[in-house]
């Protein structure tokens, strides 16, 4: 998981992304010109409130919301758009989610063997009914759970079990890229850490590469690499997470962190959150650009907010 | 905190029965604690622990397939175990004992304003009426940081945000004009930003109308900024009690180092975090010695055998281990916990 070890090749890199919802004068504009990058075998996360457009990027990535402009691109190829049959059903295989309910995202009718291998079944992912049964043994095997449940139904599994389902059909898939959105946050805490032992294991294991969605800054704080905090649409900063932590350099990403209370009551007790004022940017003139402030961080600034981050960064040096 | 204090509500050896398809299901296994005037409880555990179950008990607010089958709930000279038609708990029910619950958009009648909800509970407990009421009611908005309360007081619930809808919830609760404030994950379903507001108007409430408050959570960062004493719930019994910083910083059940150990807060990046093996028991059937004992890496003989009785850490600190026992061998806590306790002498020779 060291940041070192990652060898830098793109995996995904999304370029001036817009998305919006509905037309005309109801039209609401999700995302607001966002890119990033995102290298093969990382954690990356994205961090934000609800309603900031987190999720729908997750989703315009796997092509479920439309995008508007700009465009995304998956191992040098291009997959917003129009793409053909054959990208299509390669991006099925090399991407997958998982969601954040899995009491919600798994078809109670169906038995686990059909919900594991559901994805393959689309793709035409295996040669006879003995190979499938071998992936989804594997698969099963993989997340922790005994193959003989695969005979069983949702209702039959805890939480935490049904979670390691979810995370067992997105694995027979063989991904690249695993979109993981709020994967923990349903979970009570002691089960949050098998599944997140068992999300660090996999990616050891196959070499995957995470997009880890969530609003808990803690948890990102824990899994990811590099760390993406989104506002309103717009990607405010982005950097080496454990940078992002102690040298914050955006007044939202301070306020986010100033926010998160630790399980620590002496620091507790002292600690004061900030409130964050959109109105401390004059951008009326001046307007923001996305601009790289030191080698890999970046920030959300207009030319006079880019000279006194830079102030900050030699004071902190 | 506890010393010398004046004890609000006493619980003794608190048995709680829920009967279902037949079979008796003990939910809450013998629990005694007391509750000090003023100060802020929070209650841990995982789900189905039986922190919620515990403390409805205190409203009358069980289940119908639910009873109270032994010990005793002593409030005011009264034992709220014995109560049981509507009427009498109507006199304790948000007169004495309020709630805030997690979800602060089930909590509000959608078909009703704000103000009116508010303008309810003054009416029933404060016995003022028309205006008067009305006027303590857009009072009570502002106290609770509604910005615009004469505009608020006409609207309804969907047209507050979360976090406002939450502070709504609370200004019911206090229209109350209770004594003890049960709070049921009140931040939970809420963006971490709005959190810190409402966990700050909570303590704020507290200062300014003296009240006790009971916090039923799981998160223990929020444990951490507001309680003064931390009751561990696992399998309907609190397996430890102390102050904050003896919990956090000297915890002493195997139980507490498993739920301190396994929060990614304080875990080492790139280090696997300490998860519980196994599931909690099974509440339909008898348990036999210390219920953790079949997931406790450290359990003792005796641990499979007789329940462990409390041991008294300090005066304010109480554990339900056998490890206690002088005759106990020396247990050695995980690192997460070391590095805790590290941390308190860190601090305190420093000071």
């Amino acid at each position: 998981m060291s940041s070192e070890n990652i060898q830098r090749e793109k995996l995904l890199e999304v370029k001036d992304l817009w998305v919006s919802f509905g037309k005309g004068r109801k039209k609401f504009q999700a995302i607001k010109g966002v890119s990033f990058d995102i290298y093969k075998g990382e954690t990356f996360g994205l961090v934000g409130e609800s309603g900031s457009g987190k999720t729908t990027i997750g989703r315009a990535i796997i092509r479920i919301n439309p995008v508007e402009k700009g465009e995304i691109i998956f191992k040098g190829k291009r997959i917003s758009g129009k793409i053909d049959k054959e990208t299509n059903k390669e991006l099925i295989r090399n991407i997958q989610m998982i969601f954040q309910d899995p009491m919600a995202s798994l078809n109670e009718r169906a038995k686990v063997d059909y919900i594991v291998s559901e994805g393959l079944y689309n793709i035409h992912g295996f040669t006879d009914e003995a190979d499938r049964q071998a992936k989804v043994r594997k698969a099963m095997m993989d997340v922790g759970l005994p193959p003989e449940f695969a005979t069983r139904f949702p209702h039959e599994f805890s939480g935490g079990q049904r979670q390691r389902i979810g995370i067992a059909r997105t694995l027979i898939m063989n991904p690249e890229l695993v979109i993981a959105d709020e994967p923990i946050s349903a979970l009570d805490v002691s089960i949050r850490a098998q599944v997140l032992n068992l999300l660090m294991d996999l990616q050891r294991q196959y070499g995957l590469t995470y997009l880890f969605i969530a609003h808990d800054l803690s948890i990102m704080r824990f899994i990811t690499n590099r760390l993406a905090v989104i506002y309103k649409g717009q990607i405010v900063e982005l950097g080496e997470t454990e940078k992002v932590f102690q040298h914050a350099l955006h007044p939202y990403t301070k306020a986010l962190i100033s926010a998160i209370p630790q399980p620590d009551p002496l620091s507790e007790r002292n600690r004061t959150v900030l409130q964050y004022d959109p109105s401390v940017h004059d951008y009326t003139v001046d307007k923001p650009v996305w601009t790289e402030i030191e080698e890999g961080h970046w920030v959300l600034a207009n030319e006079a907010e880019q000279a006194a981050y830079r102030a900050e960064i030699q004071e902190n040096l | 905190m506890s010393e010398n204090k004046e004890i609000i509500l006493s619980v003794k050896d608190l048995e709680i029965q829920f009967t279902l398809r037949g079979q008796t299901l003990t939910a809450i296994r013998g629990i005694s604690m007391d509750l000090y005037k003023g100060e802020s409880l929070a209650i841990v555990g995982e789900s189905g622990s039986g922190k919620s179950v515990f403390t409805k008990s205190f409203m009358g607010m069980l289940d119908k397939n639910g009873k109270v089958t032994g010990g005793e709930i002593l409030y005011k000279g009264r034992d709220l175990a014995k109560y049981k038609t509507q009427k009498e708990w109507l006199g304790i029910r948000g007169k004495e004992i309020a709630m805030v619950f997690q979800d602060p958009m089930t909590s509000l009648n959608p078909l009703k304003t704000v103000g009116k909800q508010i303008q309810e509970a003054i009416v029933l407990h404060q016995g003022l009426k028309g205006p008067e009421a009305k006027e303590r009611a857009i009072e009570y908005l502002k106290d609770v940081g509604i910005p615009d309360p004469e505009r608020r007081y006409k609207q309804y619930p969907h047209e507050f945000s979360g976090g406002m809808r939450q502070r709504a919830v609370i200004a019911t609760a206090m229209a109350c004009n209770p004594e003890i404030l049960i709070c049921d994950e009140p931040t939970t379903a809420l963006d971490v930003t709005i959190q810190a507001q409402i966990i700050e108007l909570l303590r704020d409430m507290q200062r300014k109308y003296d009240l006790t408050i009971i916090y039923i959570t799981h998160d223990l960062g929020v444990v951490a900024k507001v309680a003064d004493r931390v009751a561990v719930m696992y399998a309907g019994d609190i397996i430890e009690v102390g102050t904050a910083y003896e919990v956090f910083y000297n915890a002493q059940h195997p139980y507490t180092w498993a739920l301190l150990s396994s929060l990614p807060q304080l875990g080492i990046k790139g280090e696997p975090l300490y998860s519980i093996k196994g599931t909690p028991p099974n509440l339909f059937k008898e348990i036999k010695g210390d219920a953790y004992a079949p997931r406790n890496p450290y359990a003792l003989n005796i641990d499979h055998e007789i329940r462990p009785p409390y041991f008294d850490v300090s005066p304010t600190h109480k554990v339900r281990s056998w490890l206690q026992d002088p005759r106990a061998p020396k247990a050695e806590p995980p690192k997460t916990i070391q590095r805790m306790l590290d941390r308190w002498k860190e601090v305190y020779t420093n000071e």
